[in-house]
């Protein structure tokens, strides 16, 4: 049995220990916001945050997660008011919407070491996160926004 | 099963001489086609004191239930389609639910008519309409339920309001019986009958009696100028859902007593399994069953990466490809596909063209387009259970009915026993018009009878089985003289998608594929000596629709041969189009993208700009890219965007498809093809076919415009003039012509 915490519940699973963080959430405890897209840290629609910091949950082998604190899209704080989501919903980003439970948990840690990010820094960040729809330019739209909003908020 | 039969008797493209007279055109926008599609298959599963008044409108004691009538593939259909149906019953977001079509005939597509009838969009003579009413007829009476073509809303416009219309009115005249009122005197608001004393009554407390009065056929939509939702900037029902990460995709499905599934197929193609050893798989963690299907093996375990990890151990031998094996090998097929033999139709003829091309300066260019993938980001997955009386099957696609038939086909049922539920899916760009997933599935749980089978395609296999874009090249002629367009002779050799489609779909057809005239023959300049021919590649990889179709490839050797041609003729690239364009709200279209842009000729400095101007879809899309040459490559600065769907439905999500058809026609055009050796594709994940990221997306400004006398659609249009466009302001910017996809192979980008 390995033992770790998501969203804030303390989780059992009986599983390998190389198999990765992204299929235990989604095949073992039923947690389906984390995406599987390529399973080779390509596309970025796995991401979730362990211990605050956005990583790729099909490179995470569950053994090493063990122990430690992983929130998914699920578990945000203050979700139904998070100025993140806010942004994501009132500038329509999705299409598809596949990616986008990833991008907004890049965007959200984005938003952690770069308060107000410019174009070029959102680039940098964002651009492992691949959309197939081309959702870009309201990402973009979204992060300045979610920024101003954290900033007003302060 | 009948539509099959229907489907192959008759000829896919109608010929003009086929023709016959009587039809009046126009017939499928009125009230009555809209119900007189066959048996309303709501009908069936209707439980008490329950109505139904035609096939996307139901309701129960306790709920109202709108039919998104095509698959949602992120283009917005579960939000457009109930709103447009909503907007006539005076429904709010959040007074209804949605359910996707069941398979059935009354879901035929009316919005294919224009594009498979033998005329150019912008031909709206008598005989052009005819020849598409009678395409219509040819749809209803084949039934072809099908997600694509740009036809979310051309198909569904005014069936889905009529629809709308006869629910409100229907449930008018109920009110009217139980209160005594005059239905003149009625008005409905918010899901409810408003009586002029101001009480109310909920349509849900109206269905039983409704369903016992005959539905009020003859109602009609109202006009544009009294839309509450349509026509304004609205917000999607399914965007709050999608960023809160609670919408179920179908990878996201699951059921009770459940099991995992993985395959590894033959990569050649339609080639079956020779033999295999299972030996290291068997004893991997997780593994209940390895099974043997038609053209591989799979791993049925307790979860989808216990699957995946022990199907990637089995060693398979594989039966060789029937297409070449190496990449080179098919570019000399095409090469030599150009003969009389090859010939697929010559579209259009103008003029005399030989003539024409010994006038004045002769310009000729070989132009090259590549397979590619389609690759949406959710992975080709479904669930199945088979049991002694039939199939269900939960999956993600554009043609429920011929799920149906290929499911069966597989396992030996027929048709009406698979029971198909349409699921939310993570993108399809024509990906969800194949049948891998579909067949695959049928076969594992048919071996799995009595569990349910969550099949999941890792990402490598999805590349791998991924039916590609059409592979092509152009040779063009033509001939400038005195600053004009005297010939152009636009030669086409390609692979034919939507013939293999069709084939696989269990239809086939012998006539030429359309979708090889798209992009080549819709050519609206005045150029008096015209010809446009299609060649059809034989023996070569399937391939298949890619958003887009035959115009992702035309649009781009058409345009860039077009602005070879100006150049030579010493003129501007915009107001050349816009002098030669011979439809006037077509001109106008680039008129609009000018103006947007503040197109003044030649920038200079290392920066250009390229304009591009193609109708796919019957959508006249044209757009204007602006580069800069860096010492690290050409930065993509800016795009200027402006269609003509005659009707901006849902002016936000218009704006989100034009961007993402930007994206995805500069994306792949810059850094993405298919190659073959051995027999399979070279690429297996993004890292290989990356198209664009966030960084090099430019700032896309877009304008609609509502000229056209049809509403369009819009989920594909803004692809095609996206390469050319590119090209032409690369040409501009550097004086390199890049006549090939991807553009990477011949220029840097940042």
């Amino acid at each position: 049995m390995i033992e770790l915490t998501v969203n804030g519940i303390k989780r059992q699973v009986d599983v390998v220990p190389e198999m990765p963080l992204l299929w235990v959430l989604r095949d073992e405890l039923g947690i389906t916001s984390a995406k599987y897209g390529c399973g080779v840290a390509q596309c970025g629609a796995c991401t979730v945050h362990i211990d605050g910091m956005a990583v790729r949950s099909c490179q995470s082998h569950i053994g090493e997660v063990a122990g430690k604190s992983v929130v998914t899209l699920e578990g945000l704080d203050n979700k139904d008011h998070h100025p993140v989501l806010q942004a994501w919903i009132e500038h329509q980003v999705p299409q598809c919407g596949y990616c986008q439970t990833g991008q907004i948990m890049q965007a959200i840690s984005l938003l952690g070491l770069i308060p107000e990010p410019n174009d070029e820094q959102i680039n940098q960040v964002m651009s492992g996160n691949l959309c197939r729809c081309g959702t870009y330019p309201r990402i973009r739209a979204a992060i300045h926004a979610a920024a101003k909003k954290k900033m007003a908020e302060k | 099963m009948g539509h099959m039969q229907t489907l192959s008797r008759r000829a896919f493209v109608v010929g003009s001489a086929a023709i016959a007279g009587g039809i009046a055109f126009g017939a499928y926008a009125s009230a009555e086609a809209a119900t007189s599609a066959s048996d309303n298959p709501l009908a069936a599963g209707l439980g008490a004191n329950s109505v139904t008044f035609n096939p996307w409108v139901e309701i129960s004691p306790d709920k109202i239930t709108l039919i998104a009538q095509h698959a949602d593939i992120g283009q917005g259909v579960g939000s457009v389609q109930p709103i447009m149906i909503a907007e006539e019953m005076d429904l709010d977001p959040g007074q209804f639910e949605i359910r996707f079509a069941a398979p059935s005939p009354a879901y035929f597509n009316t919005g294919f008519a224009d594009e498979f009838a033998p005329f150019v969009a912008a031909d709206q003579s008598p005989a052009a309409e005819e020849a598409r009413a009678k395409t219509l007829e040819w749809l209803r009476e084949s039934g072809l339920q099908m997600t694509g073509g740009s036809s979310t809303i051309p198909d569904t416009y005014q069936k889905l309001r009529v629809a709308g219309a006869i629910a409100r009115e229907t449930l008018k005249a109920a009110a009217a019986k139980r209160s005594g009122v005059a239905v003149a005197d009625l008005r409905t608001q918010s899901g409810h009958v408003i009586l002029p004393n101001g009480s109310k009554i909920a349509y849900v407390a109206l269905a039983a009696e409704a369903s016992k009065i005959p539905p009020v056929l003859d109602a009609q939509p109202r006009d544009p100028s009294k839309w509450r939702m349509l026509g304004k900037p609205m917000m999607r029902l399914d965007v709050r859902s999608k960023v809160m990460g609670e919408l179920k995709f179908g990878i996201d499905m699951k059921t009770e007593g459940m099991l995992y599934a993985s395959v590894k197929l033959n990569p050649n193609k339609g080639q079956p399994l020779k033999s295999y050893d299972a030996s290291k798989a068997q004893s991997m963690p997780g593994v209940r069953k390895i099974l043997e299907i038609k053209n591989g093996v799979a791993v049925i375990a307790t979860n989808s990466w216990y699957a995946m990890k022990a199907v990637d151990a089995i060693a398979c031998e594989w039966a060789p490809s029937a297409y070449p094996a190496e990449q080179a090998d098919h570019w000399k097929v095409l090469e030599s596909s150009f003969k009389p033999e090859f010939l697929g139709k010559e579209w259009r003829k103008i003029g005399d063209i030989e003539a024409g091309l010994k006038t004045g300066k002769l310009v000729e260019a070989e132009y090259r387009a590549p397979y590619v993938g389609h690759q949406p980001l959710e992975p080709l997955n479904g669930i199945g259970l088979v049991t002694d009386k039939g199939m269900e099957i939960w999956v993600g696609h554009q043609s429920p009915r011929f799920v149906q038939w290929v499911a069966a086909t597989a396992i030996g049922l027929k048709p009406e026993q698979i029971t198909f539920h349409n699921q939310w899916t993570g993108g399809s760009f024509g990906h969800r018009l194949e049948y891998e997933n579909v067949r695959v599935l049928a076969e594992i749980a048919n071996q799995m009878k009595g569990t349910p089978i969550k099949l999941v395609f890792s990402r490598e296999e999805d590349f791998l089985q991924d039916i590609p874009r059409q592979i092509a090249i152009a040779r063009h002629r033509g001939s400038v003289d005195k600053s004009r367009i005297v010939a152009a002779d636009l030669q086409l050799a390609s692979t034919t998608p939507l013939k293999g489609l069709l084939e696989r779909s269990g239809t086939p057809s012998k006539d030429p594929d359309g979708q090889l005239a798209a992009g080549l023959w819709n050519v609206y300049y005045d150029i008096p000596n015209f010809r446009a021919t299609s060649y059809e590649a034989q023996g070569l990889s399937p391939s298949t629709t890619w958003r887009s179709v035959g115009a992702s490839t035309s649009g781009f050797f058409t345009e860039s041969f077009i602005d070879e041609l100006i150049h030579a003729a010493g003129l501007d690239p915009m107001k050349a189009r816009i002098a030669m364009c011979t439809v006037p709200h077509y001109r106008k279209v680039l008129e609009t993208v000018a103006e947007m842009s503040d197109w003044k000729g030649p920038l200079g400095n290392g920066r250009g700009r390229g304009v591009a101007f193609v109708e796919s879809f019957g959508t006249p899309t044209a757009e204007v890219v602006e580069v800069t040459a860096t010492d690290r490559g050409i930065r993509i600065d800016k795009v200027w965007v402006a269609a003509d769907v005659g009707k901006v439905v849902d002016p936000v999500n218009f704006e989100s498809q034009v961007q993402g058809g930007v994206v995805w026609g500069l994306g792949h055009a810059i850094n993405c093809e298919l190659t073959y050796a051995k027999g399979a594709v070279q690429q297996t994940n993004y890292n290989h076919h990356e198209a664009m990221r966030i960084y090099q997306c430019p700032v896309i400004e877009v304008r609609g415009l509502e000229n056209d006398p049809k509403v369009r659609g819009i989920g594909e249009p803004p692809v095609p003039p996206a390469a050319p466009a590119l090209a032409n302001a690369i040409f501009a910017a550097t004086g390199k012509r890049i006549r090939e996809m991807p553009f990477n192979k011949f220029i840097d980008f940042v």
